[in-house]
């Protein structure tokens, strides 16, 4: 800067400062520096006087900085006076200074109370999150007993329509992740088993593995990915544009136009894909048998029969509804919780996701041992 | 530049130059042959029927849209020509309100206020949010809105918080995109004279968009009338009113409009203003 914004000149217990050139936002950083250093000059000092004749140029950031400099000196008790200030520029000092004393925001330090207060913040917000899953199962419960006795009232063409997003469009991808799951688990148990000699014993673990667990489980946890993050985002961005709020008040129940058939959709959707990974994954296994095991399909398929019963199948399928309520459960739940933001919508989604896997994986250990102590 | 002394309309320092600009979608011309000045120190109210083309205008001049032919010179600069910095240095010689506010969602209304002045000038955080305030206590707002986000705000306060954002680095133009509209009268009243006063303050040239008669009445120097893809008028309220052109007829002498209720004496439902 080749002028000179602050020149400061002392006379005994006076203090005379002229300022010049442009107040304005450009030079503020050294304009802020500047009368930083003047208001913390020492000395006992009486008047300030502040001539402002050669300051040709004047805005917002130049007033306020004015501002400081008269409050500082003003709150030290020096009788301060401002000369010379230009008549255009008068209303923008008058506007500035009628601002009161500055805000500080509360900046949180990372205390141990804070730290004790939010997890118990998250506490609170998992059993209200856990409430709001039992309220929307509840809801269901009473429309699905409308629809009963009313059955044309159900969105068969809304239901269809999610079935073919969720079940149809799915096929390839899930076929193509349960297929290469089950040439891993093969490859893994053929070259750990051979150490044993029990080569053979791969087809038991991968037919009781596939079929019982990871057949259902790679699925739900696909399905809670692809679909159950689409459910939040559409729902969330119909509530922020009150789209669910007009639906309510034409009288429609937004759980019987919305949310039902979507569930619906996956409950028949899940079991499907479920039926369909795990044969694709027996399939992978099968082949990674034959091609690095030396497996002879035959073999394989007697070895299985031999292995797996009804049983295991049905308890992979029994599980599978389950998995698809829990799953469209979480994301409608969340996609009704979004606010206003965008950031809300992201951060809602995310949690959709991220609660839907976490519950079928406890729902998937509660089932393990709820069949094993059925003797299935 | 800034505080140039060129108030009221007389001045004929135009800041904005619009010529023979012509946009449009597809086969759909929008702007046909459009020009338009705009004074320094002056607020210029932008009116015509919905649809008529006003945001696609002040879009084109902002640079958000493309126009097919013409020219638009802001503070003589060539925009088509300018290289990126004098585009950039443009750019910060300018506010825009838009319709909706646009306040970033994942930011509080104090780092809305901040985000262009901590992104263009190297100043302490202790600066930054005493100018903060200071903004929001020239739109009428105190200092407990500060930590808000933007989904918190009613209509009024969004803005308001708005205005302060498109003020933020002391811009020499402020454009506002339909600044009155879902506020109530009252509210719309102390914005327009929210912005009359410090139009006058900080020596603004304002831009405006809008529907509201009352506006355009009380703190508007100039009105440009944009139909048919041309602007048919520009002049004083006195001009509007005199015109015998049908559309002006019908936009000034309207049924909701004050000149017609004055003509049948009946009183004005909102107070004068000044």
């Amino acid at each position: 800067m080749s002028d000179i914004l602050l020149e400061a000149t002392a006379q005994g217990e006076q203090l005379r400062l002229a300022g010049a050139g442009a107040w304005t936002a450009e030079n503020a950083h050294d304009l802020e520096s500047l009368i930083d250093s003047e208001i913390r000059r020492g000395g006992t000092i009486s008047h300030v006087v502040i001539d402002m004749g050669r300051v040709d140029r004047l805005d917002t950031f130049g007033a306020w900085l004015l501002e400081r400099l008269t409050r500082s000196f003003t709150a030290r008790g020096c009788d301060t006076k401002v000369t010379g200030l230009k008549v255009d520029y008068r209303a923008l000092i008058d506007e500035v200074h009628g601002v009161k004393r500055e805000h500080k925001a509360e900046r949180r330090g990372s205390t141990l109370a804070s730290t004790i207060a939010s997890v118990g913040e998250n506490i609170v917000s998992v059993g209200h999150s856990f409430g709001a899953m039992v309220n929307m199962l509840g809801a269901l419960v009473v429309v699905l007993a409308r629809i009963v006795s009313h059955p044309r009232r159900f969105r068969l063409t809304s239901m269809v329509h999610q079935l073919d997003n969720v079940g149809w469009r799915a096929v390839p991808i899930i076929l193509l992740i349960t297929f290469l799951i089950g040439c891993i688990i093969a490859q893994q148990g053929i070259f750990h088993f051979r150490k044993f000699g029990a080569d053979i014993y791969v087809v038991d673990m991968v037919g009781i593995l596939v079929l019982r667990e990871l057949g259902v489980l790679i699925v739900a946890i696909m399905v809670a990915g692809r679909s159950g993050s689409a459910y939040t985002a559409e729902l969330g961005s119909m509530k922020m544009r009150e789209e669910i709020d007009a639906l309510r008040t034409m009288g429609f129940d937004p759980i019987e136009v919305l949310i039902l058939p979507r569930i619906v959709a996956l409950v028949i959707g899940v079991p499907i894909l479920t039926f369909l990974g795990s044969m694709a994954a027996l399939y992978g296994g099968g082949l990674v048998c034959w091609l690095y095991g030396g497996i002879d399909p035959d073999i394989f398929l007697a070895r299985l029969k031999e292995a797996i019963t009804l049983d295991h199948f049905k308890v992979g399928l029994i599980k599978a509804p389950f998995m698809a309520l829990i799953v469209g459960v979480v994301a409608c739940v969340e996609g009704l919780a979004v606010k206003g933001s965008a950031e809300s919508l992201g951060l809602q989604t995310t949690a959709s996701v991220v609660e839907s896997i976490f519950l079928v994986i406890v729902l998937d250990g509660l089932f393990a041992i709820f069949f094993a102590s059925i003797g299935m | 530049m800034a505080q140039e002394k060129a108030k009221g309309n007389g001045g004929k320092d135009v800041v904005i130059e619009v010529r023979d600009v012509v946009v449009g979608f597809g086969s759909h011309i929008v702007l046909d042959h459009v020009d338009l000045d705009v004074y320094r120190g002056e607020i210029l109210g932008f009116v015509g029927g919905s649809g008529a083309g006003k945001s696609v205008l002040m879009r084109a001049i902002i640079g958000l849209l493309p126009k097919r032919e013409g020219a638009i010179k802001i503070f003589g600069t060539d925009m088509a020509a300018a290289s990126d910095l004098e585009r950039q240095a443009i750019e910060r010689r300018w506010g825009i309100l838009f319709q909706q506010g646009a306040l970033f969602s994942s930011l509080t209304v104090m780092e809305n206020l901040q985000f262009p002045v901590r992104e263009y000038l190297d100043l302490s955080q202790d600066l930054l949010d005493e100018l903060a305030v200071a903004k929001l206590a020239m739109v009428g707002l105190d200092a407990s809105v500060c930590d808000k986000f933007p989904a918190e705000l009613s209509g009024g306060m969004t803005k308001r918080v708005a205005l302060a954002r498109a003020l933020a680095l002391d811009p020499e133009i402020v454009f506002l995109d339909e600044p009155t509209s879902g506020l109530d009268p009252i509210g719309a009243g102390e914005f327009d004279s929210l912005i009359a006063t410090l139009q006058r303050t900080l020596g603004l040239t304002v831009f405006m968009v809008t529907h509201d008669l009352d506006s355009l009445h009380t703190v508007c120097d100039r009105i440009a009338v944009l139909a048919d893809g041309k602007i048919i008028a520009a002049g004083t309220m006195d001009t509007m009113l005199a015109s015998t052109h049908p559309w002006l007829q019908a936009y000034f002498h309207g049924k909701r409009s004050r000149a017609s209720q004055l003509e049948a004496g009946v009183p004005s439902p909102l107070p004068a203003r000044a």
